[in-house]
């Protein structure tokens, strides 16, 4: 076992840990935001959004994340260029990036599976208790944000802390879009040392950390609203 | 003399389910001050009725008048009519306090928080007075001391305590109870039916669907025996319990031992 190369490496770990978070951030914080947008159209939106909803659900949870990754980067972003004005804008240098893509995409997935997560939750939460908000006089938005949304978002979290730490466990896929996040830092150490399994090792204790972090921060916001068992 | 408006005017108030027609005009009037009770067998549309005045089911006709102010209603299909401006429906529940079966307590929010919801979110009252007043009114109901727990942890009958409180702190003209003591142990019963009849003794203008009808008797001012979606008998408590009318009546008084 040779761990000697942590010494030279490891403001290049830093950085690839401070890019898988902040992939993971991006994409849990806009993915949740447009899961809400989702789930509320599958649940009280006119047939036609509902169908919609429903079917960015069930194709973007129907294929593999890589493909999707690859299709928009690819695909998406072989065509970018084209666009008139697009190069000379202030926004090319994010938008030639793989991690924009890696970014939109990782956003784009997990939104559909905490749609899935939301729709249901907003379905779970008793009938009376909206009743009861209607009842004092809410509109429709002040019971979506004070009663229906949060109760649901509450009834959720566990599906949700599960849901979050599978998304992490998705985001080496950046790797394979030249981001240099941790597990494209144990490719580039194993390259240039030829160690194979020290790199990993490191790069997992990594990942229990992070894993570590997020569980016990949503174990924290379960508590606050306490549950009788 | 005038007259002041009556707290509550509503005035055959038709609704249907389908094929099946649960209201075939209920009207009920209420003055400031008075305990309206609703009674009658399962099915016969007491809570249907009590949900349509607060419009948590849409009545297919009606005329609903609050503190003398009409809910403007359009026509609607098959000769129907449907509140026009929702704005106006929310504005007039806000002044009627609803007490249901099941509590409906708001889990995420501790009991304090669920009294205060309403004022502070609705009513845009300042925080401090909203959360005075509600501390005042959860000693009133005797939850002072649970105001920080949450609803999972009270038992059915401090749940509706708190249920009643959360109504109160908004202040309503009229209270609406649907089967307040319905869902409770036996022998929590008693302590929700304390608080109601305070609330009766001091004036507050309710209208309660109940099967208390020893309850009923005792603290209402107004009867309403309501049969197959109509109102079979009505009068005060000594008529209705005492002297009914109606055969049918006589039968449901009679058949309760009390």
């Amino acid at each position: 076992m040779d761990f000697s190369w942590i010494f030279s490496y490891w403001p290049l770990l830093a950085a690839g840990a401070v890019q898988t978070v902040l992939l993971l951030v991006i994409s849990v914080v806009f993915g949740f935001i447009l899961a809400i947008g989702l789930a509320l159209a599958q649940v009280i939106g006119p047939r036609w959004l509902k169908l919609f909803a429903r079917g960015y659900c069930t194709c973007l949870r129907g294929t593999p994340l890589l493909i999707q990754l690859w299709l928009l980067y690819y695909g998406v972003g072989s065509l970018l260029p084209m666009i008139p004005g697009l190069r000379a804008s202030f926004l090319w240098p994010i938008l030639r990036e793989g991690f924009f893509f890696a970014a939109v995409s990782f956003t784009l997935n997990y939104a559909a599976y905490e749609a899935e997560v939301l729709r249901g939750a907003l379905l779970a939460v008793p009938k009376g208790e909206l009743e009861a908000g209607r009842s004092f006089g809410m509109s429709s938005s002040t019971l979506l944000r004070r009663i229906w949304l949060p109760r649901a978002v509450r009834i959720a979290l566990p599906t949700i802390a599960g849901e979050v730490v599978l998304q992490l466990k998705a985001t080496p896929l950046a790797f394979t879009v030249t981001v240099m996040d941790l597990y494209a830092v144990a490719y580039k150490v194993r390259q240039d040392t030829l160690l194979v399994y020290e790199p990993l090792m490191v790069v997992t204790v990594f990942y229990v950390c992070l894993t570590l972090i997020i569980t016990r921060a949503f174990k924290v916001v379960e508590a606050q609203v306490p549950v009788r068992r | 003399m005038m007259r002041s408006a009556a707290a509550l005017l509503v005035e055959d108030v038709h609704k249907s389910y389908g094929q099946h027609e649960v209201l075939k005009g209920v009207s009920v009037s209420a003055q400031n001050g008075d305990v309206i009770s609703l009674i009658g067998s399962s099915g016969s549309g007491k809570s249907t009725f009590l949900r349509c005045i607060n419009f948590l089911e849409i009545p297919d006709r009606g005329r609903f008048v609050f503190g003398g102010e009409e809910v403007l209603m359009k026509p609607g299909r098959e000769g129907r009519a449907h509140p026009a401006n929702w704005r106006q429906i929310e504005r007039i529940r806000t002044g009627l306090g609803m007490v249901f079966q099941s509590f409906n307590l708001w889990a995420h929010r501790t009991v304090l928080e669920n009294v205060i919801e309403a004022p502070i979110h609705v009513l845009r009252q300042n925080r401090r007075e909203a959360t005075e007043r509600a501390e005042a009114l959860l000693s009133k109901v005797g939850l002072y001391d649970k105001r920080h727990a949450y609803p999972a942890f009270l038992s059915g009958g401090q749940q509706q305590r708190a249920a009643i409180a959360r109504a109160l702190c908004v202040d309503p003209a009229v209270m609406l109870f649907d089967e307040p003591t319905s869902a409770l142990d036996p022998e929590l019963v008693g302590e929700v039916l304390k608080v109601i009849r305070g609330l009766a003794e001091e004036g507050r203008t309710m209208l309660l669907v109940t099967h208390e009808m020893k309850f009923a008797r005792d603290v209402s001012t107004h009867v309403m025996f309501l049969d197959q979606g109509r109102v079979e008998e009505e009068g005060p408590p000594a008529q209705v319990f005492g002297a009914p009318l109606s055969a049918r009546c006589r039968e449901f008084t009679g058949s309760l031992s009390h």
